[in-house]
């Protein structure tokens, strides 16, 4: 049981922008609890935030408040992401990580990851027409294959199936870009609910 | 300890899929980690095993993929169990659905239920548990309707910040965990 004696109160953010479109710019998040304070942080609230430049960001210095599932989280996020053997090309993680917080209504994510997309694909106009017309945007064979199998693993029920293997295998990915997107998608549903129930994101300057 | 994700996919040592798993050895290995952070922690802080267990056999049942809910359901006492059961089955919708900030998205706005647990189900379940699971239904199917007041219930039936951080850890770490399962479950039955 908790042993606080006084109930605590959530957080007021200071004035600022609501970003209301899905944007590829920069924004900030504003937490809606209290994240921890950085001189409080013990050795292993800061390890568990993995990179040092972390304790910056008050997302991190929130989660850290629960430090060995923070950084068990973050491992799992790197090598989905960032291990560059074989599977899925990096861009196309990011198109899925992209679709997923698209459909889940992340602002935030999104603008991170179709940044990354845009970034490693060169593809910047569909990336902007993903973000502007949703998961339904015309964008080519091999792309709109992998936006409907992240769709298709997000949505309850998950309707994820053989269909949807069979269309990306026609397109060119092997089992373990396969496996790759699914590890990409449901992180994504990972990621996507901490960032949209403990903060909310405001445009930046 | 045994590898949950390979456990209820049925991934054999030495099949095609274990090989695809080993290539991604670290997230492999940290998708486990985080599974024993949240269930098997080195301390169970302000969430104790049988609330993150009642939270667990909710949110797989919220899912409805048969083999992560026997899973979770397998570790709660009958009656809690039963009651866990009772309020999945009226709870259980489709998602992702909410609303958008006021702007260009509100023609995206997509209505569903907010949902409450049963009187019997406050009863069987207390009112932190009640607070716990009104919370994890809206990260479940609706995540983008979340604001504070969604958070300040969770204070106001008792549960600190830092509990907070743990379930909704708890919540998302499933949302991904499930999906791991269904998503490589289906990939094992074309390979």
């Amino acid at each position: 049981m908790s042993q606080k004696t006084a109930t605590e109160k959530t957080l007021t953010p200071p004035p600022h922008t609501e970003p209301v479109v899905f944007t590829r710019d920069m924004l900030d998040w504003l937490p809606w609890i209290e994240p921890m304070a950085e001189q409080d942080m013990t050795e292993r609230h800061l390890a568990s935030l993995v990179d040092a430049s972390r304790v910056k960001s008050p997302y991190f210095r929130l989660l850290a408040r629960d430090p060995d599932v923070l950084e068990a989280r973050t491992r799992t996020d790197k090598d989905i992401f960032y291990n560059p053997e074989a599977g899925l090309p990096r861009a196309e993680r990011e198109l899925a990580a992209a679709a997923t917080s698209r459909l889940n209504g992340c602002i935030y994510c999104a603008s991170v990851h179709a940044r990354f997309a845009a970034t490693y694909s060169k593809r910047t106009d569909d990336v902007q027409r993903l973000l502007d017309e949703g998961v339904g945007a015309k964008l080519d064979e091999r792309w709109e294959a992998i936006v409907a199998a992240s769709v298709a693993l997000t949505t309850l029920p998950i309707t994820f199936g053989k269909e949807h293997v069979e269309r990306l295998r026609k397109v060119g990915l092997d089992d373990a870009a396969i496996a790759d997107l699914i590890g990409a998608a449901s992180f994504f549903n990972w990621a996507n609910r901490l960032m949209l129930s403990l903060g909310e994101p405001a445009t930046q300057g | 300890m045994t590898d949950v994700i390979d456990t209820l996919v049925g991934i054999a040592p030495g099949s095609k899929l274990d090989a695809i798993r080993a290539n991604r050895s670290e997230a492999r290995k940290h998708a486990q980690a985080s599974y024993a952070s949240l269930f098997e922690p080195r301390d169970l802080a302000g969430v104790t095993a049988e609330e993150r267990h009642a939270l667990a056999a909710f949110v797989t049942g919220l899912h409805g993929e048969p083999k992560t809910e026997a899973f979770y359901a397998a570790k709660l006492p009958a009656a809690l169990r039963a009651a866990v059961a009772a309020e999945v089955a009226s709870a259980r919708t489709k998602g992702p659905y909410g609303r958008f900030p006021k702007g260009p998205l509100s023609v995206e706005d997509a209505a569903g239920p907010i949902w409450k647990v049963s009187d019997a189900g406050a009863k069987a379940l207390g009112p932190r548990l009640k607070a716990a699971f009104e919370h994890t239904h809206m990260l479940v199917f609706h995540p983008r309707d979340a604001a504070p007041p969604s958070l300040q219930s969770l204070l106001d039936a008792g549960w600190s910040t830092t509990d907070i951080v743990t379930i909704s850890q708890l919540v998302s770490f499933l949302a991904y965990q499930i999906r791991v399962v269904a998503g490589l479950t289906t990939l094992a039955s074309t390979l």
